[in-house]
């Protein structure tokens, strides 16, 4: 035993902290999460079992006229939308910014992460008075150009559409600097034969450049779209009282069932669909990558 | 001179135009975005620098006044701005202090220490990257609360201290190091700690301001946490303070604007003092957005 300690005491005082506050703030907290996900929890009484045991899964989806499928179906939509719109935008800035010279490669890529920097929740402020009904800047346009104001945040309809928007013209500085790495690492001599082959640019982008970047674009792909998943601040702050269901999303339904209705039972169970839904994509992610042959 | 312009093919003479064309495109769709990139930040800067005291004009305003008048008003007005400050600084900078120090150690332990239970404990730290904070939520929400921490600096660090992503990147990091300096020194009789103090953490520094950095924007901008486990306006950090100002100055705009913008400022003067390593970290993977 002393052999032990002094062979590896050290080894494991250098991991002790770090497993102290993890084991206490994140392994503990996931396994009672998943028990609490079948109890009903109260901070007076402590947790008691559901009957049937997946109550709390059947009342997540079924609580207020089934307003949990709507958010899921508004997280999604405004997932599709931004990862699509991010994605693509990422790569036809890197590619374009590729050609330059060094030091407006830098400028351009200083100027799109700037407002990554910021935390999620000032942009969201940012666009929530941007899209303000009264003053705001896209009624502003709207009426110069002779149209009628539209209530971006407040009409039900529109709402969701709006953050949606505002995440979409937020430029994708994370994509913007791995594409621009990702491009930057392709050989020159690939270009070159093309070239003598008499490919034209977009030829050129489009078969070598593109192809090329797969696992950098598949990679971009998960992780905007588990961070879609989980949007939050955004809708807090430009739709904070929410327009009726239009704009709940998986994440506001868990805050509100956790923390204004201390609903923990059924909050448990939400967050644990949004695990499901979140290993999903890491499993297909996983899947695609196993697949392809080239990497 | 005609004759050798001419002299070139057409078709090539051509294709340089279009070339010429292309970039002119590609420089004009680089600016356009890179305006409605910092359009909106822009947008709140010029009216918090414009005195406003109630609803903003219905032409908005584009070329600041450069004033202060908004935040004479907020930093009198509000009781607490200051200490939101002082809060979001004192949780970000204990919070970037741990990390520093222990994932580095844990990382070098991970790294280049052989003991046993090695590999299990990595994986396991690693299984649990993928879960979304919002499945811990309510248990971290009680477990706060069990030991006194609900509503206190306190309750929000502690939390903050269990990102292993950090971990991870130095573990990543200390394997490239080569292991003769830290072998001649053991040799040499020097203890572990001094090993680590004095080999391992001074060959870490470039690693070492990337996790820094991250950890400090993370933990600064953090949201959703502090909101569930702060209740009193005093010890808000500044993120939930500046979400709540439009409920406290429901009409007075300035106000609002100024905070948001006061909010914003170190954050973005923290990257232009530190861009490099900015960019450097988003390429390890550290930072997202």
């Amino acid at each position: 035993m002393r052999r032990f300690i002094r062979r590896h005491g050290w080894s494991y005082a250098f991991i002790l902290p770090s497993l102290l506050t993890f084991a206490v703030f994140v392994l503990a907290p996931v396994v009672w999460a998943l028990v609490i996900s079948f109890q009903e929890y109260s901070l007076v009484r402590g947790g008691a079992w559901v009957t049937p045991f997946y109550k709390n899964y059947v009342t997540a989806f079924t609580q207020f006229s089934g307003v949990f499928v709507s958010a899921i179906r508004n997280t999604l939509i405004y997932t599709l939308f931004t990862v699509t719109a991010n994605i693509l935008v990422g790569l036809i800035l890197a590619s374009l910014i590729q050609p330059l010279s060094n030091r407006l490669r830098t400028f351009f890529r200083a100027a799109y992460y700037l407002p990554a920097v910021t935390s999620a929740l000032i942009i969201g402020l940012t666009w929530a008075y941007i899209f303000n009904a009264q003053w705001g800047f896209a009624n502003y346009l709207l009426r110069l150009v002779g149209l009628a104001p539209v209530r971006w945040l407040s009409d039900p309809d529109i709402a969701l559409g709006s953050v949606t928007l505002s995440a979409v013209l937020t430029v994708p500085a994370t994509a913007v600097v791995l594409f621009s790495a990702a491009i930057g690492s392709i050989p020159r001599e690939y270009y070159e034969a093309a070239e003598l082959d008499g490919a034209g640019p977009f030829h050129r982008w489009r078969h070598i450049t593109v192809p090329l970047i797969k696992s950098t674009t598949l990679y971009l792909v998960v992780i905007y779209t588990i961070a879609s998943f989980e949007v939050f601040e955004r809708i807090y702050v430009m739709v904070p009282s929410g327009v009726g269901n239009s704009t709940q999303t998986i994440v506001t339904q868990i805050y509100n069932n956790g923390f204004k209705d201390l609903n923990f039972g059924v909050a448990s169970a939400q967050a644990f669909v949004l695990f499901v839904m979140i290993a999903a994509v890491a499993v297909l992610q996983f899947r695609v990558l196993r697949s392809d042959v080239e990497y | 001179m005609e004759q050798a312009v001419t002299s070139i093919p057409l078709s090539r003479r051509r294709a340089a135009l279009r070339i010429r064309w292309g970039k002119v495109g590609a420089m004009v769709v680089l600016i356009v975005t890179a305006v409605i990139a910092l359009f909106p930040m822009y947008w709140l800067f010029a009216n918090a620098f414009t005195p406003i005291s109630g609803t903003p004009p219905l032409t908005p305003i584009l070329v600041p006044a450069f004033r202060l008048d908004n935040f004479q008003r907020l930093l009198g007005g509000t009781k607490y701005y200051a200490n939101w400050m002082l809060n979001s600084l004192i949780v970000a900078l204990t919070v970037t202090a741990w990390h520093v120090v222990f994932d580095t150690m844990a990382g070098y332990a991970f790294a280049k220490r052989r003991f046993p239970g090695r590999n299990v404990l990595f994986w396991i730290l690693l299984s649990t990257l993928m879960i979304p904070i919002h499945v811990t939520l309510v248990p971290l929400y009680i477990i706060t609360r069990r030991i006194g921490l609900i509503d206190t600096l306190g309750g929000v660090i502690l939390p903050g201290t269990a990102v292993v992503f950090g971990i991870f990147l130095m573990r990543q990091y200390i394997q490239t190091l080569p292991s003769e300096l830290e072998e001649a020194a053991r040799v040499d009789g020097a203890g572990e700690l001094r090993i680590f103090r004095e080999i391992i953490l001074p060959l870490c520094k470039p690693a070492v301001a990337a996790l820094a950095i991250f950890t400090f924007v993370r933990s600064w901008n953090d949201f959703l946490w502090p909101l569930i486990a702060l209740n009193k306006a005093q010890n808000y950090t500044l993120t939930v303070g500046v979400a709540n100002l439009q409920g406290e100055f429901m009409t007075d705009w300035g106000v609002i604007f100024s905070g948001a913008a006061l909010a914003a400022l170190p954050m973005i003067a923290f990257f232009l003092a530190f861009q490099k390593y900015f960019l450097e970290g988003v390429r390890m993977g550290a930072i997202k957005g």
